[in-house]
């Protein structure tokens, strides 16, 4: 541990000899700054151009994150919050540690129209049940789902953000009739994981038929592991999204610096990344520039989104109904 | 009589080789280094250790492979010869009936047998609110309940001190000679074996190197003894 | 044992105020998590469902692991066989796995699609569904077995074998046996098993939602993150750590008196023989015992072994540098463990009630770590930058969590060498750094080792603090093995699962063999 010490002890002396250059410190969900997400490119990409240095904060995973900027409140060392969805921006706008970020977004390839004062998205997906192609009598719908006997694994809302994008996937489709959608999942669903991670290895395991996943991850099995076997299943009441976003402190030191780095997100250099690290769809790059096999992915008939003030409103109640749904 | 022909048993570079007699009612004690073979030559004669080679009769009977409780043996540790949850009265009980369903004639016994060792007034108590000595007499009285015609004591008084260590094997000496018990006691002081036991075997390196009377020793010891006087 | 007429030397006073910095460090967290908090707080009809649950599952888990572990740690006490000692080994390793990878492990052999749903199937039976409490209960069970049959194991070894000499010679049958050595073992033992295995599972987060199979089997723990990450309510988050508290206070007071004197750490090398009272019968029904929990307990870990060892040699250069930090970090919180516990041991076997102390470690597990975390977190920044810190956190709160494991091994041989080596020290005149060298430690080196390794094993295999606080190329292999999860990267997942699994049972192994090999040198 002696060791670690004096490692952290250098690594501030070094921080202090460096000291006229800027740092830029952004809080993300911890997958974002792992080797094998976004981060470091991202990192190598933008410093090459701010003269600054960039600093990645891992956090847990989207509300982990808002519940550390919670703690925080504006004390916080963070200039730049990347990694929220469009579930957590009204709890975060309400904070009042955001600043606008001034910045007119062009070119955002987004299928819905974006209007929000403090946030940019920077990636977005639909959420969807991922099955193997080999799967017979595949639902297209949740009602087809509910009176199937196909075993499906989905996430814990009150733990993780896809979770409680099923959610309010339901809520937008179905509204009053959410309850009885899940009285009727209730069969179907084997078990209920606490993160994204232990669904996705449950159903790789073979334990049950379909995961809620993203209409992306099958580009995943496609482009990294050449294997064409796993697809989502298209569902008419259209599909769920999940736009990730990020947004400037109002107490950042560097708030030239933050807007910087919010435009340089939305350019092609960060979004490029995107695909093949995060497995989503770029904010803001044409359809043509995605890389070889996003081309396969299902294409929802409809994108479904609640605006972040009425996801708010209706997540208590929505998360009231689905447990007592589920918990007969 | 118990008669020890010619036997043999080695474990870890040790090795117990010998041949004995003890008459009916003879008093015999083990003298020995520890490690001379003293605890083994008991664990082999109550069945704990099974015998490379040669035999063990009791009266005329091989009783070499017995069942070590189907052999006419009761035995005696230096500690651990009370279960500490069970009353005084329960631990010598268990030498009559090992699941301790007791008859009116059972109990008798047992409270009888308390009293011979003296401890009638402390049949309800546990080994630890007795005392040392207390405790090797409950076990004692256990043996005595036993009825076994041999009696095998290792060391059992050695953490007693002296007076009542002289008092113990004076108790051991009436009972024994009352009901005419043959016994073989392991001890490393030559004192202890003399207020018991009527002779002598010196142990060493697992051999007997020595077998005699206990009367008169002292007169005229022989060379062997001397360290032991 | 304990007179109190022996005055308090400095290891002793050093003990008392690392006993008083380790409750500080459980109950700090809490405090500073319940300071942010708006008053007053409150629980709602989930939680209380929570509660109920928690206490649920975790009481049944208990009960069956420790029942379960009877027939097994009684055959291992009377059997004597060619690899017992590895199998004793082996079969800790359930106990030293990070949850998820047992967890996978446990569905490949009984899950859905696993290797004892399709030999049912192959038989044509219906397949058995894990999930729901008996799943939670199943995988407990898993985890807590070896614990539960080692703490039992320990009480037969500490029969002296001249009593199971007189019972052969008494001519014992097995229910006399089971009577009169067994049932007073188990009266000693049981309770503390149970407690230890009970507030183990008290906080069980991600077991319990996995195989609870849906929003029925909340537990205390989700609940926490549910007020904490979903609701943003510290008060009620600080509120549901204090219940987990009152729960460790509680269990702890029912079941502490009991566990006292029976030794964690010493006696597997010898099995006692000859048993009486032994049948056929008997000789079946321990071999079958036997065989079961090995097959119930390795084939999982099999599973595992199978799916990462191809991945191994392919892992990616991040991970290896992770299992290296993991080892340092493992290394460095056992010796903060050690450090803590050995004075603290010390100072219990001079208390009048040595349960109080002994207690106050027990918090550590019981409390659940995203409140002691947070906690921490908020502690550490009112002070300095957090960031840095994360993996000296890190193996502080690892060393805590391990503490009373060390403890529950270091306490009994303590008051045993106090008993019998620190009268002789006293009357050589021995004192201070002398007395605890020559005289005590020598005493305590295995059961020191013991716990060191297991020390080493959880600060290895937990995933800890860290996620709190992660840092790019600051990953520990857990953190490192839940990313490669998170990035689709199964394979290699697998494969870091296994690198881990072997790490993890090498770190105890080594620790554990090292202090028998002291003890015998000696």
């Amino acid at each position: 541990m002696k060791h670690t010490i004096i490692a952290a002890g250098l690594s501030v002396v070094a921080g202090a000899a460096f000291a006229q250059t800027p740092v830029l410190t952004v809080y993300t969900y911890d997958s974002f700054v792992s080797d094998w997400g976004p981060g470091p490119a991202v990192e190598e990409a933008f410093e090459a151009t701010c003269g600054c240095d960039l600093q990645f904060v891992g956090a847990g995973d989207g509300a982990a994150l808002l519940a550390r900027l919670r703690l925080e409140g504006e004390s916080t060392e963070a200039d730049i919050v990347l990694g929220l969805d469009t579930n957590l921006t009204a709890a975060a706008r309400e904070t009042g540690l955001f600043a606008p970020h001034g910045i007119t977004p062009d070119g955002l390839t987004l299928p819905i129209a974006w209007d929000d004062a403090e946030f940019l998205p920077f990636d977005w997906g639909y959420f969807a049940f991922v099955h193997d192609t080999a799967l017979a009598n595949v639902p297209g719908d949740f009602e087809a789902l509910a009176a199937s006997d196909i075993s499906i694994v989905i996430q814990d809302p009150r733990s993780s953000t896809p979770g409680l994008g099923l959610l309010m996937w339901v809520e937008a489709a179905y509204g009053d009739g959410a309850g009885e959608i899940w009285e009727g999942l209730a069969d179907n669903i084997v078990t209920v994981t606490p993160g994204w991670s232990e669904a996705y290895g449950l159903f790789l395991e073979g334990e049950a038929d379909m995961v809620l996943s993203y209409t992306t991850s099958p580009a995943y099995h496609l482009i990294a592991e050449e294997d064409p076997s796993k697809t989502a299943a298209a569902f008419a009441e259209g599909h769920y999204m999940q736009v990730e976003v990020a947004g400037m402190l109002a107490g950042t030191d560097q708030p030239e610096l933050a807007q910087a780095f919010l435009s340089f997100m939305l350019t092609p250099e960060f979004q490029e990344v995107i695909p093949t690290t995060n497995w989503m769809y770029p904010a803001a790059l044409p359809a043509s520039a995605l890389p070889e096999g996003f081309e396969t992915l299902v294409q929802p008939s409809q994108a479904l989104l609640l605006s972040p003030e009425d996801a708010a409103a209706r997540r208590d109640e929505a998360l009231a109904t689905w447990q007592a749904a589920l918990s007969r | 009589m118990l008669s020890l022909d010619k036997l043999r048993f080695a474990q870890d570079g040790f090795t117990l080789s010998l041949s004995g007699r003890i008459a009916r009612g003879e008093r015999v004690a083990l003298l020995g280094a520890s490690g001379s073979g003293k605890s083994t030559l008991l664990s082999l004669i109550a069945g704990f250790e099974r015998a490379e080679a040669g035999r063990i009769l009791w009266a005329g009977t091989d009783i070499t492979a017995a069942p070590v409780a189907a052999r006419p043996v009761s035995i005696l540790f230096q500690d651990g010869n009370l279960f500490p949850h069970l009353t005084a009265f329960d631990n010598v009980a268990l030498g009559l009936r090992p699941d301790l369903r007791l008859s009116a004639e059972d109990r008798d016994r047992v409270a009888d047998s308390l009293s011979q060792v003296g401890l009638g007034d402390h049949a309800g108590k546990r080994p630890a609110a007795l005392s040392g000595g207390q405790q090797a007499r409950v076990a004692l009285a256990r043996m005595l309940l036993r009825d076994r015609p041999l009696a095998l004591l290792d060391e059992p008084f050695a953490a007693l001190d002296p007076g009542l260590k002289t008092e113990m094997l004076a108790l051991v000496r009436e009972l024994c000679a009352a009901r005419g018990l043959t016994l073989l006691m392991a001890c490393h002081d030559l004192r202890d074996a003399e207020r018991l036991c009527d002779r002598l075997w010196l142990l060493e390196d697992g051999a007997k190197v020595l077998d005699l009377g206990l009367s008169g020793l002292r007169d005229d010891p022989p060379e062997g003894l001397r360290p032991w006087m | 044992m304990a007179s109190r007429a022996q005055p308090l030397g400095a290891i002793h006073w050093t003990g008392a105020v690392l006993a008083a910095l380790v409750a500080l460090a459980v109950l700090g967290p809490l405090g500073a998590v319940m300071l942010r908090a708006s008053w007053p707080p409150t629980l709602g009809p989930a939680d209380w469902a929570a509660i109920r649950f928690t206490l649920l599952q975790a009481a049944l888990s208990a009960l069956v692991s420790v029942t379960l572990a009877i027939p097994v740690a009684r055959a291992l006490a009377r059997r004597d066989f060619a690899g017992r000692r590895v199998l004793v080994t082996l079969m800790g390793a359930p106990f030293l796995l990070p949850v998820i990878v047992a967890v996978l492990g446990l569905l490949a052999v009984f899950g859905r699609a696993g290797w004892a749903n399709d030999l049912l199937a192959a038989l044509g039976a219906a397949r058995v569904d894990v999930y729901g409490l008996q799943g939670i209960v199943l995988a407990h069970v898993f985890l807590n077995l070896p614990l539960a049959v080692r703490l039992i194991l320990q009480g037969w070894q500490a029969v002296p074998s001249e009593r199971i000499r007189l019972a052969t010679s008494l001519g014992f049958s097995t229910a006399d046996m089971r009577r009169q050595f067994e049932r007073p073992i188990l009266r000693a033992v049981l309770p503390g098993a149970a407690l230890l295995i009970f507030l183990i599972c008290t906080t069980s987060f991600a077991v319990a939602l996995i195989l609870g199979g849906g929003p029925s089997s909340t537990t205390v723990e989700l609940a926490i993150y549910q007020a904490f990450r979903f609701d943003f309510d510290l008060g009620r988050a600080a509120l549901l750590g204090l219940v987990q508290v009152a729960i460790c206070l509680g269990a702890g007071a029912l079941a502490f008196g009991a566990i006292r004197g029976h030794e964690v750490g010493a006696g597997l090398d010898r099995p006692a023989l000859p048993w009486p009272g032994d049948t056929r019968v008997a000789r079946a029904l321990d071999a079958a015992a036997i065989l079961a929990a090995t097959g119930f307990l390795l084939l999982p870990l099999a599973a595992v072994l199978l799916k990462g060892l191809p991945a191994l040699t392919g892992l990616p250069p991040v991970v290896w540098e992770a299992a290296l930090r993991s080892i340092i970090l493992a290394l460095a919180s056992t010796a903060l463990a050690v450090a803590l516990a050995l004075p603290i041991a010390l100072l219990v076997t001079r208390l009048r009630r040595p349960g109080l102390v002994e207690g106050l470690a027990f918090l550590t597990i019981a409390v659940s770590p995203l409140v002691i975390g947070t906690g921490l977190f908020l502690l550490i920044r009112s002070v300095t930058n957090p960031i840095p810190l994360a993996l000296p956190v890190t193996g502080m709160v690892n060393a805590l969590v391990a503490l009373p494991f060390l403890l529950r091994a270091l306490v009994p041989a303590a008051m045993e060498a106090e008993a019998t080596q620190g009268r002789l020290a006293e009357a050589l005149g021995m004192r201070g750094l002398a007395r605890l060298r020559h005289a005590i430690l020598p005493r305590l080196r295995r059961p020191l080792g013991f716990g060191a390794g297991l020390a080493a094993a959880f600060s290895m295999g937990d995933l800890g603090v860290i996620a709190l606080f992660s840092t790019p190329g600051q990953g520990t292999l857990p953190l490192e093995m839940y990313r490669l999860m998170g990035s689709y990267r199964t394979d290699d997942a697998q494969g870091a699962a296994v690198l881990l699994m072997a790490l993890t049972l090498a770190l105890f192994w080594a620790f554990d063999r090292g202090g028998r090999l002291d003890a015998v040198t000696r």
